[in-house]
């Protein structure tokens, strides 16, 4: 429960992990119904009895700090505290759960159902479920799932319940509340729910909190969120939210409980349910909104082959050991701690490293299969321009490398090693038949397939290049999100390879500018934890001159003979995304106009790019990710290339020119980084 | 360590009962009679020219030679300690105290339960010194040579200086046991009266001679441990033959007294004339009317009398600047900041105090002792909480711990009847049983009521009225009288546990209502975590209670101790579990310390306590004061 523990930056292969049990066996085994009525006894923290929804509520209402805010709120607003306490019981209504163990056991004998027809297996790591189990004795417990799938939650109450381990209360977002019926199941099964945003709204905020922490406080039940705030459509993790954690480890910084246990917990599925929603949501094309009915014509998904899930529990992090040495709890000595107040600067950097550890510690024990390596590999062929693909024998080939590459970088990758490699390849081919195609014994995406087999009897007007162009894209982008599932066991290394790449010289102090540069950039796109750029560095050139690619002295940084393979793979790695940031700072430069808002900032940039792609200027149909836009047009705002006015347009965006240009160069190896840092100053 | 009360108050449980406790007092005070012989030529009678009389000087409680009565590496008077006997039974010996030559027949399977101890596995301590382990003294010959030329007593004895090198603190009583001693007073000098302290403390200036000022060597803060880095010779100025009631007014009710008298001996005397203090630190044994000054000391009953500095009137101190006192006796004062603040915590820093004037008050006409049981330690502090809002504490009231509760209850000596066990279980049965309290949840309020009889027994009412709101049930007089005796032989017991490869300690912090709950467990939780980091074997004893009642927040006392067998360096590990636990009480609001004073073993946190300005405040006191630090303990800054 260290907090070194959370990740450690030295030799990756050492990481010891946990081994699978399948739960879906025993599923498939016995009686669906009588697992949902079977007797559940979980042990609760410290022995104490959960606490009924309504004796819940009543405590938040009953609160010193509630109390504080409603009669802040009513002498400010003018309105009688009365008023004001009934829209806070309102709130509380609209937010709390009603968590009853029938609903539960209706979702287990369902989902037992919809499990067995959807994957061949759901593997858990019994070890991190005793972790678990011990934590919630010991500590109020925090769960942190990483978020793929609308699936992820009910997942891991299933989970909890199988293992007969206390039920989580779970933060989902409003959207949910609009199916109506499956709201209010969910919240029957403990869900409790919240507003997007309510920034201004003290009275929701106390509300939301003190809910919060009286279930964190008294121990009632783990409280589970997501850390990336929703669902990743691109597979990568996103950076960390912090509004619920910063509520989470208020009781310990205020002294209300000794410890907080925050256990990261990793869900990697082998095939996302939502594959090719999300590619869509990706390109523009707008999702229907969360409805039932919307839900039901999923149904169709049932029929098909999604794998495997992998869920890991993640080692307990004490919230204790990682405030150790890192905050000044004194501080909350001198105020009262039923008034809220601002978080200070070391607080929220405290709470934001942490996010970062957290998110980190998810993607270290995500499982990656055999097909995300095979994704990067063909994605990598296409955007080279290998229109006819690559041989079969040849992609084992490079698998294989790719394989011993990646486990000596640490990935947690579950290679079946029992089987050949060509039987590896071609099982995980068939699993994801609707992504690529094999013509010939060539493998190559299925990005032509729309295109070409036009029947005689139709009008080829139909299809316009720029529908072609989507089309193609929306299996470009499905693909890459199984590739940016390994991105964080390649990104250090691959930020150093594109540094070395563009340095003009072998300089370590160059390199190390130019890594520092692009780390600084991409800091929105990957999870890089604030303040580590030496360490990360450091970690990038140990991880390649261990594979023996790289040669580091004192002063230089060499390229092997033999790393030159590596270093193109990696370099390749990250190239859609300098490419994409660049074409993101020639649309700032070339079209941004005075009155460009943020909202119209992705339809613009959108048919900017479309148009530049369809001229064959851009290699990267992935470009076309809106998430990628918004993550760069977040960095040039972080980074004050570009400025949002708050004028009578709300958020106007004003370009400065000549930093944006000299960032764009900086990209593409034109500048010297130091200069592009300069200007950044 | 805990601050031991008096060995009489114990047992005057009401009125009628004074004039038996009164003579009881004076047989101890007889067992303390006699006088030392004095062995050592250096030693010198000589008569203070001070005013008073020579007519008290045979009910002296504490000789010159201290280790006469006293241990020498453990609590208290050699004539007592806890053993167990050769039936295996515990036994507290001497006759001094209600419990001495009792049988307590719970305590071994106490022991054994929380500590993992075994009867097989002693860690006895050195029985005498050798004389090989004390440093010979560094002295500065002119120095010692004007001192002989005064008649002051003064003593090189290697006994004499090893007594006075360090307070009870658990490492300083540790290597004493093991025969360890670092560095010592080189000298050990008896002023009779303010005067001499006058004469000594200009001939340490005038030689550069560094002087540690020595009261009733209670110490829990490493205050009277000498700086190794002292190179000066060191001087242990003892106050404890300045001891006089110089008289008192009881048209003003003060008394004004020599600094060196210790707690049992003022009362003692006060209460011949029908008054007393009630300024009753669990020290009051031993710890000197200075020491208190010195260390802005704490007593029992400050709910009636007050805490040191609301009891105090006037002091008068010596410091290298001369002496600094005011002009007058007037009972507050708006000149400035107030000056006796400067001496009250000065800790021996700034000079030795030699006389006070306090208040006293009648010697009240009736005490009564109480208990009450709560189903939680939750409930406890809500109800202490209640009453202290209602601004209606008795003299005392102490809610303990679970842990503590049960610890208590080993202590009970064995019963003389059938019937008193009968009543017992039939007690134990109703609390737990009928009432439905959780054995291993409840706890205990002791009580002490004292006043008139008839505003006694109301007051009695309205506290047990309060504590009923909160679920809490009378439990009876015998239970509250037990809890206030466990305040004093748990120092005792503490000799006894370190006989068994047990070491353990307390400590306190004072701390707001709000954070009481939150810091009781965040603490005892943080020991135990820290015991089980560092290799500590069995769990910790790691417990708590509330100890005083204030307006705005209460007092709390931590009890830790645990088996040391299988570690290398337990002293070593037990100054880091204490010194994180108090990281801890830190962290959680409490400070850093509400009466055992900083010293030097709490002085690294001092900065962030006071503030830098408070703190160059401080400093510069000590600069104007005593500029060449010949009062160099180093305690405090």
């Amino acid at each position: 429960m260290a907090s070194g523990a959370v990740y450690s930056h030295r030799d990756p292969m050492l990481k010891k992990r946990d081994d699978f049990e399948d739960i879906l066996e025993e599923r498939r085994n016995s009686s669906d119904l009588r697992y949902a009525l079977r007797c559940y006894t979980p042990l609760f923290y410290k022995g104490v009895a959960p606490c009924k929804p309504s004796m819940l509520k009543s405590m938040v209402l009953q609160s010193d700090q509630l109390h504080y805010v409603i009669n802040q709120v009513s002498k400010e607003t003018g309105r009688e505290t009365g008023v004001v306490q009934d829209e806070a019981s309102a709130i509380l209504e609209e937010m709390a759960h009603t968590l009853q163990l029938s609903t539960v056991r209706f979702f287990a004998f369902t989902l037992s159902k919809v499990f067995k027809s959807l994957f061949r297996s759901i593997c858990v790591n019994e070890e991190g479920i005793q972790r678990l189990q011990q934590a919630i004795r010991e500590h109020p417990v925090v769960l942190l799932p990483s978020h793929r799938s609308y699936m992820d939650f009910l997942l891991m109450s299933y989970l909890l319940y199988t293992y007969d381990l206390t039920l989580p209360v779970i933060a989902a977002g409003m959207d949910f509340m609009g199916m109506k019926f499956v709201g209010e199941m969910l919240r029957m099964s403990g869900a409790f729910f919240i507003r997007r945003s309510f920034g201004g709204d003290k009275l929701y905020w106390a509300v939301f909190s003190e809910y919060v922490k009286t279930m964190l406080k008294n121990g009632f039940a783990p409280v589970e969120f997501f850390l990336e705030g929703t669902r990743s459509r691109t597979s990568k993790s996103l950076t960390p939210k912090l509004g619920l954690l910063n509520i989470a480890m208020d009781p310990f910084l205020k002294g209300q409980v000794f410890d907080v246990n925050v256990v990261p917990v990793s869900i990697s599925y082998e095939r996302i349910l939502e594959e090719t929603l999300y590619a869509r949501e990706l390109l523009g094309i707008p999702k229907p909104k969360e409805s039932t009915s919307g839900l039901f014509k999923a149904r169709k998904v049932l029929s098909e082959d999604y794998g495997s899930i992998h869920v890991y529990f993640g080692q307990p992090v004490s919230v204790r050991s990682l405030a150790e040495g890192r905050v000044d709890r004194c501080q909350f000595n001198l105020v009262p701690r039923h008034i809220p107040s601002r978080a200070d600067e070391d607080i929220h950097s405290f709470v934001n490293d942490s996010a970062y550890k957290l998110v980190r510690a998810q993607e270290e024990n995500m499982v990656l299969k055999p097909w995300v390596l095979l994704a990067s590999l063909l994605l990598q062929n296409q955007a080279a321009g290998q229109k006819q693909g690559v041989a079969l024998d040849e992609l084992t080939a490079q698998a294989v490398w790719l394989r011993d590459l990646s486990r000596q970088y640490g990935a947690f990758l579950h290679w079946p090693d029992q089987m050949s490699p060509s039987e590896v390849v071609s099982s995980s081919l068939s699993l994801h038949r609707g992504l690529v195609r094999i013509c010939e014994g060539k493998v190559q995406l299925a990005v032509e397939q729309e295109g070409a087999p036009v029947g005689p009897g139709e009008p080829r007007s139909t299809v316009t290049p720029e529908e072609k162009l989507l089309s193609q894209a929306v299996i470009v982008l499905s693909c890459a999100s199984y590739r940016n599932q390994a991105l964080h066991v390649f990104l250090r290394p691959a930020l150093l390879a594109s540094a070395i790449h563009a340095a003009s010289s072998n300089q370590k102090q160059e390199v190390f500018n130019g890594f520092s540069f692009l780390r600084n950039m991409f800091s929105n796109e990957f999870i890089l934890c604030p303040g580590a750029t030496v360490q990360d560095f450091e970690e990038a050139c140990y991880l390649l001159v261990k594979t023996g690619a790289l040669q580091v002295t004192e002063q230089e940084v060499l390229v092997t003979e033999g790393g030159h393979r590596t270093l193109a793979f990696l370099i390749s790695m990250l190239d859609p995304f300098l490419q994409g940031y660049q074409v993101v700072c020639r649309f700032l430069c070339e079209e941004a106009t005075e009155s460009l808002t943020e909202k119209q900032f992705i339809p613009a940039v959108r048919k900017f790019i479309i148009k530049h792609l369809l001229a064959g200027r851009l290699r990267h149909a992935e470009v076309l990710s809106s998430d990628l836009q918004k993550n760069s047009l977040a960095a040039f705002l972080r980074l004050g290339a570009v400025q949002r006015i708050k004028g009578v347009d709300q958020g106007t965006l004003k370009v400065n020119t000549v930093m944006v240009n000299s960032l764009e160069d900086t990209l593409g190896g034109k500048l010297p980084t130091q200069k592009a840092v300069a200007a950044r100053l | 360590m805990d601050h031991k009360h008096g060995s009489s108050m114990a047992s005057n449980s009401s009125g009628s009962d004074r004039q038996r406790v009164a003579q009881q007092r004076l047989r101890i005070i007889a067992g303390h009679l006699q006088r030392p012989v004095d062995v050592d030529s250096t030693i010198r009678a000589a008569e203070c020219k001070a005013q008073g009389t020579e007519t008290h000087v045979e009910e002296k409680t504490v000789p010159k030679r201290r280790q006469e009565i006293m241990k020498w590496n453990g609590w208290g008077y050699s004539d007592t300690k806890f053993l167990f006997n050769k039936k295996g039974q515990a036994e507290f010996t001497g006759k001094r105290y209600k419990l001495s030559g009792m049988i307590i027949p719970a305590l071994k399977e106490w022991m054994e339960g929380t500590f993992g101890t075994n009867m097989q596995h002693k860690s006895p301590a050195t029985p005498i010194l050798t004389s090989g382990a004390v440093q010979p003294p560094t002295l500065n010959e002119a120095f010692v040579e004007e001192l002989t030329s005064t008649g002051i007593p003064f003593s090189l004895d290697a006994e004499d200086r090893v007594f006075r090198a360090h307070g009870h603190c658990l490492h300083e009583i540790f290597a004493l046991r093991e025969g360890k001693v670092g560095r010592v007073p080189d000298l050990v000098v008896w002023p009779n009266c303010h005067n001499d302290v006058v004469k000594i403390v200009e001939l340490a200036c005038k030689h550069g001679v560094c002087l540690i000022p020595y009261g009733g060597g209670t110490s829990v803060s490493s205050g009277l441990e000498c700086p190794p880095e002292e190179t000066r010779s060191i001087v242990s100025l003892d106050t404890s033959q300045m001891n006089r009631i110089l008289w008192i007014d009881e048209k003003n009710l003060t008394a004004h007294m020599e600094a060196g008298i210790v707690g049992q001996d003022l009362e003692r005397l006060l209460n011949e004339s029908g008054y007393c203090t009630g300024h009753e630190p669990d020290s009051m044994e031993f710890s000197s009317l200075g020491g208190w000054v010195a260390t802005r000391a704490s007593g029992m009953k400050k709910n009636i009398y007050g805490n040191i500095e609301d009891l105090v009137v006037h002091v008068r101190m010596v410091t290298p600047q001369g002496v600094i006192e005011k002009s007058c006796q007037g009972p507050r004062m708006s000149i400035g900041p107030d000056i006796h603040h400067f001496i009250l915590g000065s800790e021996g820093t700034l000079g030795v105090v030699t006389e006070v004037t306090m208040k006293i008050r009648p010697v009240p006409e009736y005490q009564k002792y109480g208990s009450v049981v709560f189903p939680s330690f939750e409930q406890g502090v809500a109800c202490l909480r209640e009453v202290a809002k209602q601004r209606c504490a008795p003299a005392s009231i102490r809610l303990m711990d679970n842990e503590q509760f049960k610890f208590g209850h080993a202590l009970k000596p064995q019963v003389s009847s059938m019937f008193t066990s009968f009543l017992d279980g039939l007690k134990t049965f109703y609390i737990t049983k009928f009432k439905g309290f959780e054995p291993n949840s409840l706890c205990v309020a002791t009580l002490l009521f004292e006043g008139g009889r008839e505003k006694v027994l109301q007051h009695e009412k309205q506290v047990y009225d309060i504590a009923a709101k909160f679920g809490g049930l009378a439990a009876g007089e015998d239970n509250g009288q037990r809890g206030y005796m466990l305040t004093f032989v748990i120092a005792y017991l503490r000799d006894l546990g370190m006989d068994y490869y047990v070491i353990g300690e307390s400590f306190e912090t004072s701390v707001p209502w709000d954070r009481v709950l939150d810091i009781c467990r965040n603490v005892k939780a943080r020991i135990t975590r820290e015991c089980k980091d560092k290799g500590v074997q069995f769990a910790p004893l790691s417990s708590c209670r509330v100890t005083q009642t204030y307006d705005a927040g209460a007092c709390v006392y931590f009890y830790f101790a645990f088996n040391y067998r299988g570690l290398s360096d337990p002293v070593h590990v037990y100054d880091e579990v204490e010194h994180a636990a108090r990281e801890e009480i830190l962290a959680n609001g409490g400070s850093l310390s509400h009466h055992h004073g900083v010293g030097k073993l709490r002085k690294e946190w001092m900065r962030e306590a006071v503030s830098n300005v408070g703190m160059g405040m401080l400093k510069s006191v000590k600069d104007y004061v005593d500029p060449n630090n010949i009062f160099g303990n180093r305690n405090l800054l």
